[in-house]
């Protein structure tokens, strides 16, 4: 394989050294990336860098592993769980030449669910970078993921969300508000999830236990689940806790993934306790994985690849282990990784391309934080594309404001607003739950009855 | 529309809840308090701590000024890889077994808000620290902490550091405890206990409370970070009103 690449705009002509030079230089301009100092250095040679991304084969990531293979053992898992059958039909492309037929009518939802196993990280990353906002919502558009476990996530017109309902001490009854809060409105069929203010483990086992008593008080058909960590989710199952999802955050890199105290073995026996526990009634699904841009880059775990394909390997890591749901905290971490609403809007369509190519069911935290250049102006506008490109769940909490985590999701009202512009419907078993409250239109439902089944004084 | 009644429970958490079924677009009122949440907020991430009014609020505990890399405001939101390097400086190698280090971080209003009260708990739970000097560090994020301590030969370092501002919430502190802290350390060698406020958050007893438990633990199995799971005792997680 060749040691540099070149190729030329305009009448220069700009030398990449490697792969991962080419990808780098390839990407639409972030911070993160200057960040890094591997960014195009100017606009042509982001042009010419995707010139070279045209021309190369394919089977360039599986020959040229941008991060060792010997080092590295997310690098392994990728390259030793590709499926040369499953690739066989795209085998022969270069990466444009991928990128056309992915537009093409032969890609349709068969052919790219039977293709799923055959792409690597580095494939759908780089053919990304050579596609606009709308074609990223064209193809994702036409991929179905469907993962079950007490309801059915990402089945054709349903949009899903995660009900998160924070608090900053952990207080369950604040909690049971922002619960009810989000039941009202329609949300919590893709998780009721909270980010816990203390990873203590008796306060995590507390939480559990107050979500599972809320969820079987009412009745809903859906999932819990305390985002702590995947080492504290085993151990409170061994304790017995009603652990639904075992949540864990992923990086694209073994280094990145140590710096979250993680292993890919862990996650494999997390998957594995998980699905002992046998607490799904529709289906097995039982992780819950989050990812985000720049991730790597903060555990300085990069190795010079950029962060958005450093993200699409975090998605080849949630692949190996069958989750329920994998959502982007895309506008979450910061503004040296995203700088502005354009930067969140184009990573948060990518992030859903890559996820959804790979066969993952793809969410997407839609946020963003005080100190980015970014309003709700910005939110409705991802949001709303990624409706329309097929997400299969977005968060949300009480009017967009997490009080805990200090940052602005999407609100409640936002879920309303989409499902109404669209049609599309919550997860089935979710939506048929919500007509028996009379909450999904038309019969006014007992709201205090609920609270008070929720042990709210109402 | 929903009872009245049960908007009654929306006091029982700092949350925008509307507790209202197919409550439709956000009420106009409700827009502008969240448009002048998120100003606010966005003014306290640009705002500078008052470093001498922290040493007089500090006394009569004795403090050492130091800053990072990252020299202004705008380098520091870019450049975090600057935030987490020291600056030139004289810091004495006096290997405290444990130091406390108090940096601006997102929110200057924070550290104004809670870092002596907290150091103050601190000192009263741990008597190690009783005299000794603290760090008081511009421009800084976390592993600052650890470049400090390292400097300083430090047994163990609690980092104090303003979080990001939230719209409810723009002063709330965090707090990261680190072993053998040294450049270059990640993140998962820490334990944290944040929403350090007095807005529905932690109170400064309490995540004193907390970091003292961490601190013999931490002290008991030489390791803090995932190595290291909090079961202090649970009180500090009631609701502070």
């Amino acid at each position: 394989m060749p040691l540099y690449y070149s190729a030329a705009a305009r009448q220069e002509t700009c030398r990449f050294d490697g792969l991962a030079a080419v990808l780098a230089a390839a990407s639409p301009e972030r911070s993160g990336d200057q960040l890094a100092g591997i960014a195009a250095g100017s606009a042509l040679e982001r042009v010419a860098a995707r010139r070279v991304l045209m021309d190369l084969p394919l089977t360039a990531f599986l020959n040229d592993p941008l991060i060792p293979y010997e080092t590295d053992e997310v690098t392994r898992l990728i390259l030793d769980g590709h499926d040369r059958a499953a690739f066989a039909p795209v085998a022969a492309m270069t990466v444009g030449g991928f990128r056309d037929w992915l537009l093409s009518p032969a890609a349709d939802t068969a052919a790219l669910a039977a293709l799923a196993p055959g792409l690597t990280p580095e494939m759908v990353a780089a053919v990304s970078k050579l596609m606009r906002n709308q074609d990223l919502i064209r193809v994702a558009r036409k991929v179905r993921v469907v993962t079950a476990f007490r309801n059915t996530i990402g089945g054709q017109g349903v949009l899903a969300s995660r009900l998160q309902p924070n608090h900053p001490a952990d207080d369950p009854r604040g909690i049971a508000v922002a619960v009810l809060d989000g039941l009202l409105q329609g949300a919590g069929d893709a998780v009721i999830g909270i980010n816990p203010a203390s990873d203590n483990l008796a306060n995590c086992h507390a939480l559990l236990v107050a979500l599972d008593e809320m969820r079987q008080a009412l009745e809903i058909p859906t999932q819990t689940c305390v985002l702590t960590h995947v080492t504290n989710a085993l151990t409170l199952l061994e304790r017995g806790a009603p652990v639904d999802l075992i949540f864990q955050s992923v990086a694209g890199s073994q280094a990145a993934n140590d710096g979250f105290g993680i292993t890919l073995s862990m996650l494999a026996e997390a998957h594995q306790a998980g699905q002992e526990a046998g607490r799904g009634t529709v289906g097995q699904n039982v992780m819950y994985f989050e990812t985000g841009q720049g991730s790597a880059l903060s555990a300085d775990a990069h190795h010079g690849v950029d962060q958005q394909t450093m993200e699409a390997r975090a998605q080849g890591v949630a692949r190996a282990y069958a989750p329920l749901l994998v959502n982007t905290v895309v506008g979450f971490i910061g503004p040296e990784y995203l700088f502005d609403g354009k930067q969140i809007i184009r990573a948060g369509l990518e992030d859903h391309f890559c996820g959804k190519l790979l066969g993952l069911p793809m969410g997407v935290d839609v946020c963003y934080t005080n100190h980015v250049e970014a309003d709700q102006d910005d939110m409705d506008t991802l949001s709303t594309l990624l409706a329309q490109a097929g997400v299969s769940f977005v968060i949300a909490v009480p009017g967009a404001d997490d009080v805990m985590l200090g940052y602005q999701s999407l609100a409640f009202e936002d879920i309303a607003y989409l499902r109404e512009i669209t049609g599309l419907t919550p997860a089935p078993e979710f939506a048929r739950w919500l007509e028996g409250f009379g909450l999904a239109g038309g019969i006014l439902p007992d709201a205090g009855a609920m609270a008070r089944r929720l042990g709210l004084p109402a | 529309m929903s009872a009245p009644d049960l908007r009654r429970l929306s006091a029982l958490t700092p949350a925008r809840v509307r507790l209202q079924a197919g409550a439709g677009a956000t009420a106009l009122g409700d827009l502008m308090a969240f448009q002048e949440d998120h100003a606010a907020a966005r003014d306290a991430i640009q705002a500078a701590v008052d470093w001498d009014a922290l040493a007089r609020d500090l006394a009569p505990l004795p403090v050492l000024r130091v800053a990072s890399r990252a020299t202004d405001r705008a380098t520091y939101l870019r450049r975090p890889d600057l935030g987490r390097q020291l600056g030139d400086c004289d810091l004495p190698r006096s290997a405290p077994p444990l130091l406390v280090v108090i940096g601006d971080g997102l929110s200057a209003p924070a550290v104004m808000a809670q870092a002596a009260g907290v150091t103050r708990a601190l000192v009263a739970l741990l008597p190690e620290l009783a005299g000794r000097p603290v760090v008081l560090a511009q421009g800084a994020r976390v592993a600052l902490g650890d470049a400090i301590g390292e400097a300083m030969g430090a047994g163990m370092v609690i980092m104090l550091i303003g979080e990001r501002p939230g719209l409810s919430v723009a002063d709330s502190l965090g707090a990261y405890l680190t072993h053998t802290p040294r450049v270059g350390l990640r993140d998962s060698a820490r334990n944290c206990v944040s929403n350090i406020h007095l807005r529905g958050g932690l109170s400064h007893a309490a995540a004193a409370e907390r970091l003292a438990w961490l601190v013999t633990q931490a002290r008991r199995i030489g390791a803090t970070g995932v190595a290291l799971k909090d079961e202090s005792g649970s009180t500090g997680m009631l609701p502070q009103s």
